[in-house]
């Protein structure tokens, strides 16, 4: 413990004015797994609303921001794919929802160049297909490469298993896919942690997102959602939003 | 869609003697899914997942789930030893930089010069392309495994794709409940017929132009 290093932790409450209509919302988690359950319950309390949301998915209709869909809450989403949440298929169909796909391995390089403060990447996944199409274009050592541009975002929600009081992070098993760029990403950055420790108390060589990158720490009140799994292993019947 | 379960699993266990000792190796959604049931342990294969494992085991047994260890569907998984876990960007430029030996992965249509379209039909089902251009697009080999045709009995096998790709020229073999075909150099080539099928029904059923293997083979 060392009682010079200024905490971080605060209650989730002392966060509302961070959330605004109209937001950049950066949101980590992979199919719901490690997406931040208590930040996205407080931002759907808060009645937040017309958000752009920047994740690799929006999860199911009940689990992670899979929820903020169904509540209507994004009128915009930049993603790699929507396939397990039919809500935002819908959605977009219906002309509700603006949805901007990328290619799963661009989509994460381009929030982690956002997050280590560059302008974008070169990168040849999809040319010859729609993804290339509107991209700018350079050669690089005879080989052609569309420039993504970085992302960054207003506010980014993490989800993490340790923090300490400082917010270095520890992250949990699959839980940590996207969590890492997202944490680097936010102008502001919010993690919510299984298990909030004293500064010291994390080993420097486990930490995996330094505290430099994170804003603020909030306790989790964990998973609150059933796991699709879960569903199916109940009844078998088919998956439906469950209610907490 | 209709394939029966057993059928499935054939398809499965054929597309699992493509995978070598060794190997990194990465399984799509479906059918793809069932291949690791017929992964002997001792080739020592490791299975990456784009969520972030490698070294990727078997469904736990019911009771042992963890919610925060799964593959990239949801589902929850083991570990092998030796497995590691990473962030997305890493998962990915394990991909992008060609140390994927392996991927296999379903499809809605292949051209007989091995465009792969799997991601997108316009206007009905637009799930995105999730880490299937990057897959496609880097992996060492790609191995197609889907039903020979499509829920109307339209060939899948065709000649040029008509849905948006997901990569050109990137099929390696493609495994059905019928055949087996290798695409080399533009050329598709029959290289193994499925029991109980014959080279006739294939035709029928292939709108592609395909050659004949002259080691063709039975599957039985």
């Amino acid at each position: 413990m060392n009682p010079n290093i200024p905490s971080k932790v605060v209650n989730i409450e002392d966060l509302a004015s961070h959330f605004k209509d109209g937001m950049t919302l950066m949101c980590g988690g992979f199919g719901g797994v490690g997406a931040p359950p208590s930040l996205i319950n407080f931002i759907l309390d808060l009645g937040i609303k017309d958000i752009e949301l920047i994740s690799n998915d929006v999860g199911f209709p009940w689990i992670g921001p899979g929820k903020l869909i169904t509540e209507k809450r994004a009128r915009r989403i930049i993603v790699s794919h929507i396939g397990s949440n039919p809500e935002a298929g819908k959605q977009m169909h219906d002309g509700e929802l603006d949805v901007a796909f990328y290619p799963q391995g661009t989509l994460a390089e381009k929030i982690r160049a956002g997050g280590m403060g560059l302008g974008g990447i070169l990168v040849d996944v999809g040319l010859g297909t729609l993804v290339e199409k509107g991209k700018q274009k350079v050669m690089v050592s005879d080989h052609e490469y569309m420039i993504e541009p970085a992302l960054t975002a207003d506010v980014s929600i993490v989800y993490a298993k340790e923090a300490d009081v400082y917010g270095n992070l520890t992250y949990d098993k699959s839980a940590r896919n996207t969590n890492p760029h997202v944490a680097t990403a936010g102008n502001i950055t919010i993690v919510e942690a299984e298990r909030i420790v004293e500064a010291g108390e994390l080993d420097p060589e486990c930490i995996v997102t330094p505290g430099a990158f994170v804003d603020y720490v909030v306790p989790s009140k964990g998973v609150d959602w059933q796991w699709v799994w879960e569903l199916k292993r109940a009844d078998g019947s088919p998956n439906v939003p469950q209610k907490k | 869609m209709g394939l029966g379960a057993e059928t499935r699993r054939r398809i499965a266990e054929r597309a699992a003697k493509e995978i070598t000792e060794g190997m990194i190796v990465n399984l799509g959604i479906g059918i793809p899914t069932l291949v690791a049931d017929y992964l002997k342990p001792e080739l020592g294969v490791m299975l990456h997942t784009e969520n972030g494992i490698l070294g990727m085991g078997p469904s736990p047994a019911e009771g042992t789930e963890d919610g925060h260890l799964s593959n990239a569907g949801g589902y929850p998984v083991t570990l092998i030893p030796g497995a590691s876990y990473f962030d997305s960007a890493t998962a990915f430029g394990i991909i992008r930089k060609g140390y994927l030996d392996m991927t296999i992965l379903g499809a809605l249509e292949v051209s007989e010069e091995g465009d792969i379209a799997n991601w997108i039909v316009p206007g009905k089902r637009v799930p995105g392309m999730g880490g299937a251009i990057d897959l496609a697009q880097k992996a060492k080999k790609v191995v197609v495994l889907m039903n020979h045709t499509n829920k109307d009995g339209g060939s899948k096998i065709v000649h040029r794709c008509s849905l948006p790709l997901t990569v050109q020229k990137g099929a390696n073999l493609i495994i059905t409940e019928m055949a087996v075909f290798e695409v080399n150099d533009n050329d598709l080539i029959l290289i193994e017929i499925m029991h109980p099928y014959s080279l006739e029904e294939i035709k029928e059923a292939t709108e592609a132009t395909f050659k004949v293997s002259r080691t063709l083979t039975i599957n039985s």
